[in-house]
């Protein structure tokens, strides 16, 4: 009688397990494993296991990414890639060259994802023409933090022109106060040029640039201009900053040690966990110059075998663009939702600006996708053009030899 | 039977590890000497294209960065190193009483990875922590020592770190050539009154040429693959002025999707080390006969 009753137990159980294990099924491979990301991840991981999904976390940390997409490539070679993979950028193009990436239209078309989704971000889902990957967020580039009180004690308002920026740093100079924190690691070298950019050469001539390399505007003076105000901005940092981490600059804006720091959404983050307020103790805007250089993350599915596996990525890519998941992670995350129709009652006045900027320029044009953290070009034309940023800020090289070296950097490496 | 197993056992011993060798390192010695050749980028391609990579690579103003450094780098690691490993050796040859104590210390750094001695010495040169900042507390205000983060002195800093774990290994070596040299030459030497620096450069140092030969050898192959030191102490910057070969195909392969350039690049490198080796590869065999 007890073996019927432990067999009858059993049978039930497996009867049970047995559906769970042919629902949706997703291998997810990506490197948000640090504090803040790591819950905007696990969010992910339970929306889907409450639509009865079955997660397989695949978390490679290291390297911003570079460890991740080691794996990655050895999962490919050897004819095994994960279901979903956190790529971005023109690596999402790069992969489908390769033949390896999966067509989600079905879910993109009946989730009405071209109605929601702002035109250019979208355009980077889209690999000739068919969806295949699924945008999380919007993280603004060219913010620029600063310590409220230090801009109040010496009269200095945010700056609306790089004019009036330099103007600001030299008083802050003269008071004995850094203008400006920066890390010298060569992304953050090129976060600074690119934002420096994005104000002298304007919306046009930066996609000209930085999208579709063009020579004449690589090597033109307003070009040259650029590299005379990073020669200021290295001026405006100080002595010890160089290998210094970028969390470590923004918690010198928050102490008072410096003004400004130019650098993503994701300095948000680090004040709002020390407790400051914006508008109150830190201010956000946008740096001077029209436009709005975006760094999406995304999710590109690979072709995968097995119907698990299929309604796993149609799973995931529908829950991944959703409202509700918008919302969350990115209140997590600390950028903007990539769907445009996402309520913004519970986000910070930051976001609220960075929100409306993002309308305002995808209307106007000036919607631009960040070189520096490869949204703009492939890894070898912009890592060429970090080469130059970072030699020249980190030297004593003239504007007219920074160009010429810069042109000729991209050539070689196309 | 046995006498069959006897003579062939040898062989079946190091058959595994020989096949082995010859796919893990001349395979894929073999194998990136192709992808050299192609235009791979994110995965490896097969289709020849002939030296694209190479002449990217030539043109590529951080590769000649990378080169010069090794240069500088390497020669005076090298040399630093052997000199004060010479030094010390002589030092603790002089037979004193805490010998054991001594060379355990010197010795020591040698224990530790790279990545520590990089990490421990990025914190000690750092102007806003360490040394400058010790030195200008104790009221010596125009103290300067920025060399690791100052683009032209950086690489000297990374000799500095170098040179501090790789010295005392130099010293073993040369101290245990020093015991070997006969005791009786230097007996008559000192009977003839030969003052004692004599001694040393006369006789007992040219008598230690094959550890010198030894020691040049480690140390130049620890200079060429350098990179975890790198990485810890300044990340190759500031800018890429420290950046070395190995950081440099680094960064191609796997931060860049850039496959073929990181394939030229590590060829070069192979070069390299083979020109060190081979001349020296050379002297052994023939010596041997001779």
């Amino acid at each position: 009688m007890k073996y019927t009753a432990f067999a009858a137990v059993s049978a039930v159980a497996l009867a049970c397990a047995a559906p769970a294990a042919a629902g949706p099924e997703a291998e997810v491979l990506h490197w948000w494993t640090s504090g803040g990301e790591a819950k905007s991840a696990a969010v992910l991981q339970q929306e889907f296991a409450d639509n009865g999904g079955t997660w397989t976390d695949m978390p490679v940390a290291g390297g911003g990414g570079d460890a991740a997409m080691t794996a990655l490539r050895a999962r490919v070679l050897s004819g095994n890639a994960p279901t979903a993979v956190q790529l971005k950028g023109p690596a999402i193009q790069e992969w489908y060259e390769e033949g390896v990436l999966a067509d989600i239209s079905s879910v993109a078309e009946a989730e009405g994802w071209g109605d929601v989704l702002p035109g250019s971000i979208a355009e980077h889902m889209k690999c000739e023409g068919k969806w295949c990957a699924a945008p999380v967020n919007v993280h603004r580039v060219d913010w620029i933090w600063a310590n409220a009180a230090l801009l109040e004690a010496n009269g200095i308002e945010m700056p609306q022109t790089w004019e009036d920026f330099n103007a600001a740093a030299d008083k802050l100079m003269a008071a004995g106060i850094t203008p400006l924190a920066h890390g010298g690691q060569a992304w953050q070298d090129a976060t600074v040029f690119e934002a420096v950019a994005l104000g002298i050469l304007g919306p046009e001539d930066f996609r000209k640039a930085f999208v579709d390399l063009d020579m004449d505007t690589l090597k033109s003076d307003k070009m040259a201009a650029v590299f005379d105000q990073m020669r200021k901005m290295r001026g405006y940092v100080d002595a010890n900053f160089p290998g210094r981490d970028w969390n470590l600059a923004t918690s010198m804006v928050m102490n008072g040690e410096a003004a400004f720091q130019i650098m993503g959404d994701w300095a948000k983050g680090e004040f709002l966990a020390a407790g400051k307020e914006p508008g109150k103790d830190f201010l956000c805007a946008s740096v001077p110059g029209d436009g709005f250089l975006y760094n999406v993350d995304s999710f590109a599915m690979f072709e995968v075998d097995g119907e698990d596996k299929q309604a796993g990525q149609d799973l995931l890519a529908k829950l991944i663009v959703g409202p509700k998941f918008q919302e969350v992670f990115n209140l997590n995350k600390g950028s903007i939702p990539a769907r445009v129709d996402v309520k913004l009652d519970a986000f910070d006045t930051c976001a609220h600006l960075s929100a409306k900027d993002m309308g305002d320029s995808a209307e106007g044009g000036s919607l631009l996708p960040s070189y520096a953290h490869g949204m703009a070009l492939r890894g070898a034309q912009a890592g060429a053009i970090t080469d130059v940023v970072t030699a020249h800020f980190n030297s004593e090289m003239s504007s007219a030899e920074a160009v010429q070296m810069l042109a000729d950097a991209v050539a070689n490496s196309l | 039977m046995t006498e069959w197993l006897e003579r062939h056992i040898p062989k079946m011993v190091l058959a595994p590890s020989f096949a082995a060798v010859l796919v893990f390192v001349y395979g894929f010695i073999a194998w990136t000497a192709w992808v050299s050749l192609t235009r791979s980028r994110l995965l490896p391609k097969y289709e020849i294209e002939g030296l694209i990579q190479y002449e990217r690579l030539f043109n590529a103003p951080r590769w000649d960065t990378a080169m010069s450094n090794l240069f500088v780098f390497g020669t005076l690691f090298i040399l630093i190193s052997m000199v004060l490993g010479l030094m010390l050796a002589i030092l603790l040859d002089q037979k004193i009483r805490t010998e054991g104590v001594l060379r355990t210390i010197y010795l020591y750094p040698m224990a530790l990875s790279l990545i520590v001695t990089g990490t421990a010495w990025k914190w000690i040169m750092n102007p806003g922590l360490g040394l400058e900042a010790m030195v200008r507390g104790w009221g010596f205000d125009s103290f300067t020592f920025d060399w690791v983060i100052n683009p032209d002195k950086a690489i000297y800093a990374v000799v500095i770190a170098g040179v501090w774990q790789a010295s005392g290994f130099v010293m073993a070596l040369f101290l245990a050539g020093l015991r070997g040299v006969d005791g009786e030459i230097i007996k008559a030497a000192q009977v003839d009154g030969i003052p004692a620096w004599r001694i040393y450069t006369a006789i007992i140092i040219p008598s230690m040429a094959p550890i010198f030969l030894s020691a040049f050898i480690v140390l130049a192959h620890l200079a060429i693959k350098s990179f975890d030191l790198v990485i810890a102490l300044t990340g190759g910057g500031p800018g890429y002025a420290t950046d070395l070969p190995a950081t440099y195909m680094y960064t191609m392969a796997f931060s860049r999707g850039d496959i073929g350039q990181a394939a030229s690049s590590a060829m070069v490198m192979m070069g390299v080390v083979f020109a060190i080796i081979v001349p020296y590869l050379y002297s052994e065999l023939r010596a041997k006969h001779d």
